[in-house]
C-alpha cells in the first residue's frame, strides 16, 4: 500500500477491526519497524524515529499522578524545557480550548471528554507538523463525541496541522475529513481513496444534507462488505 | 418541612463524626483499662506479679534504668541500627526491584531466586552476619538489611510488572530516551507498590536488629533484654518489651508520615486506570 498525505489535511483511515491501522500508526510514529517499505517525512525517512510526528493513542493516557498541566506539558518537559516556559506557552490554549480551571485538577477528578480534551492538546503541544489520532473518540458517549468533533476541527483550523485519524465511526470521518482511505480486511490493503468535496467550515447540521448522505452510503456499502470478511477471518480462526 | 436530602447529607456526617469521636474515646479507655487492670490484677495477686510485673514496677525499673543505667543510649543504638537498616534495604531493594525494568530477561531469571529467598528465615543467617560484620553495629544494620531487602525487592518488582505499556509507549512517541520512561513512568508507577511495603518493612528491620543484638552486643534494648532474662530481671525485661512497643509505634507513625509525602498526588495511585 502506499499512502500519500497532503501538507495540512486531515485524513481519515476507515477499515474493519485487525486490518492493520493502528500498526501502520506504530510504523509511521517510528515505534515499529515495517518489514518492508518506508515512511517519508518531507522526503525524509522516519522509520525508527521516534519523536516526529505527534500519536494519540486510543486511551487517554494522562498520567494519574501528574495535574492535568503538568500532563500537557510533558512533551515539552521530555525535550528538556524549562517548566515555568512551557507552562507559559500551554496556558493560552488551555484556556482557548476549555481546560480552563482545571490545570490542578488530576485527570481522576475529570470526565472522559474532558481527560480526551487534555490529553488531544498534550499531542497538539507536542508541535510537530504531522498528527496521528488513533480512536481518539471511541470511548466517549455519542453527545460528547459530537462536541469534541468539532473542538478537534476547530482545534485543526487554528493551528494548522496535518492530521491523520484513525476512526469506526462514517459519520465521523466524512464530517472531519478531507479524504478518507478505506482499508480492506486483512491483509490490509487500500480498498479505496475517496475525497470529501464539502466545503469548510462545517456545521453539525452537514450530517443530514443530501452530499453527506451521498458519501455515507458509498462508504457504508464498500465497509459492509470488508466487515462481512473480517468476521468470517474471524469465526475461520 | 426542612428538605430532605439535606437532612440525610447532614445525618451521615453526624454519624460518621459520633463514630469517631466513640472510637478515640474507647481507644483510650480500652489502653487505660488494660493498664489499670494490669496493675490491680497484679497488686491483688490475682496474676502472679514475679512474671507479669506491673506498671508500677516497669516505670520504676525504667526510671533507675534511665537515670544510673544506659536505657537511652540502648533506645538510641536500636533505633539508629534500625532506622539505618532500614533505609539501606528499603532503598537497595526498590533499586532492584526497578532496574528489572530495564531487561526482561534478567526481571525473570531473578524472580524465583528472589522468591526463594524471601521464604528463607532470613533469621537463620544471624550467626553468619555477626561473624561477618563483627559484634557491633554494622551486623545490626546487616540483619535489618537482610530483612527488608528481599519484600522491598519484591514489591518494587510487582510495580514494574504492571506498569501501563501504553504510557510507555507514548513517551517513546514524545521521543523519550530509555532513562526518560524509566524516570517519568516506571518509578512513579512503581511507588504505591514500594511504599506500601514499607509498613511491614518496618517492623522487620526492628526485628532484625534486636535478633542482631540477641546474639551478640555490647549495646541496644535487645542486649538489654537478654542480659535482665539472665540475671532474671523480669521486671527489667518488661521496660524493655515496653519500649520496643512504643519505639515500634513511633517509627509505624513515621513511616506512614513519609507515606503520605511519597503518595502526594496520586490519592487513587496508579492502579486508577489510565484510561
Amino acid at each position: 500500500m502506499s499512502l500519500t498525505i497532503p501538507d495540512g489535511r486531515l485524513v481519515s483511515l476507515i477499515g474493519p477491526s485487525g486490518c492493520g491501522k493502528s500498526t501502520l500508526f506504530s510504523v509511521i510514529a517510528g515505534l515499529l519497524r515495517p518489514t518492508t517499505g518506508d515512511v517519508l517525512a518531507d522526503g525524509e525517512s522516519i522509520v525508527r524515529r521516534p519523536g516526529h510526528v505527534a500519536y494519540m493513542l486510543q486511551k487517554s493516557l494522562l498520567l494519574p499522578w501528574r495535574t492535568i498541566i503538568d500532563n500537557i506539558i510533558l512533551a515539552a518537559e521530555v525535550r528538556g524545557v524549562s517548566k515555568r516556559e512551557s507552562i507559559a506557552r500551554a496556558q493560552p490554549l488551555i484556556e482557548h480550548y476549555g481546560l480552563g480551571g482545571f490545570e490542578q485538577h488530576y485527570p481522576h477528578e475529570l470526565s472522559g471528554g474532558m481527560r480526551q480534551r487534555a490529553s488531544l492538546l498534550r499531542t497538539m503541544l507536542y508541535d510537530r507538523d504531522v498528527v496521528l489520532l488513533d480512536e481518539p473518540f471511541g470511548a466517549l458517549d455519542a453527545q460528547t463525541r459530537l462536541l469534541m468533533q468539532s473542538w478537534l476541527l476547530q482545534v485543526w483550523s487554528d493551528l494548522g496541522k496535518t492530521i491523520l485519524f484513525v476512526t469506526h465511526d462514517i459519520d465521523e470521518a466524512i464530517y472531519l475529513s478531507d479524504e478518507i482511505y478505506v482499508f480492506s480486511a486483512r491483509p490490509g490493503r487500500i480498498k479505496a481513496h475517496i475525497k470529501i468535496p464539502l466545503s469548510r467550515p462545517r456545521d453539525q447540521d452537514i450530517v443530514t444534507s443530501a452530499s453527506f448522505m451521498d458519501l455515507k452510503r458509498e462508504l457504508l456499502g464498500l465497509l459492509n462488505h470488508e466487515a462481512r470478511i473480517a468476521e468470517r477471518q474471524e469465526s475461520m480462526q | 418541612m426542612s428538605d430532605p436530602d439535606i437532612s440525610v447529607v447532614d445525618d451521615d456526617e453526624v454519624a460518621e463524626q459520633r463514630t469517631r469521636r466513640c472510637a478515640a474515646i474507647w481507644r483510650w479507655a480500652l489502653g487505660v483499662g488494660i493498664i489499670l487492670g494490669w496493675q490491680i490484677l497484679t497488686r491483688l495477686k490475682i496474676i502472679d506479679p514475679y512474671y507479669f510485673s506491673s506498671p508500677m514496677a516497669i516505670v520504676n525499673t525504667a526510671y533507675v534504668a534511665a537515670t544510673q543505667g544506659t536505657l537511652y543510649l540502648d533506645i538510641g543504638y536500636t533505633s539508629a541500627s534500625t532506622i539505618v537498616g532500614f533505609i539501606i534495604g528499603v532503598t537497595g531493594g526498590a533499586l532492584l526491584g526497578l532496574s528489572t525494568w530495564w531487561s526482561r530477561v534478567y526481571g525473570r531469571v531473578s524472580e524465583p531466586y528472589l522468591v526463594t529467598f524471601n521464604a528463607i528465615p532470613k533469621l537463620a543467617l544471624a550467626p553468619i552476619l555477626i561473624i561477618l560484620f563483627g559484634i557491633g553495629f554494622e551486623s545490626k544494620v546487616a540483619l535489618a538489611v537482610a530483612l527488608t531487602i528481599v519484600p522491598a525487592a519484591l514489591a518494587a518488582y510487582g510495580g514494574v510488572k504492571s506498569v501501563d505499556k501504553d504510557l510507555e509507549t507514548l513517551l517513546f512517541s514524545l521521543g523519550a530516551t530509555r532513562f526518560q520512561v524509566f524516570a517519568k513512568v516506571v518509578v512513579p508507577w512503581a511507588m504505591p507498590w514500594i511504599v506500601s511495603s514499607l509498613r511491614v518493612n518496618i517492623g522487620l528491620a526492628l526485628a532484625g536488629a534486636i535478633v542482631g543484638e540477641f546474639i551478640a552486643s555490647r549495646f541496644g534494648i535487645g542486649r538489654m533484654i537478654l542480659y535482665a532474662g539472665q540475671v532474671m530481671d523480669i521486671n527489667l525485661v518488661w521496660v524493655g518489651v515496653v519500649v520496643l512497643s512504643i519505639l515500634a509505634l513511633v517509627m509505624y507513625t513515621a513511616v506512614m508520615t513519609v507515606e503520605r509525602y511519597l503518595l502526594k498526588g496520586m490519592l487513587h495511585g496508579s492502579q486508577l486506570s489510565s484510561q
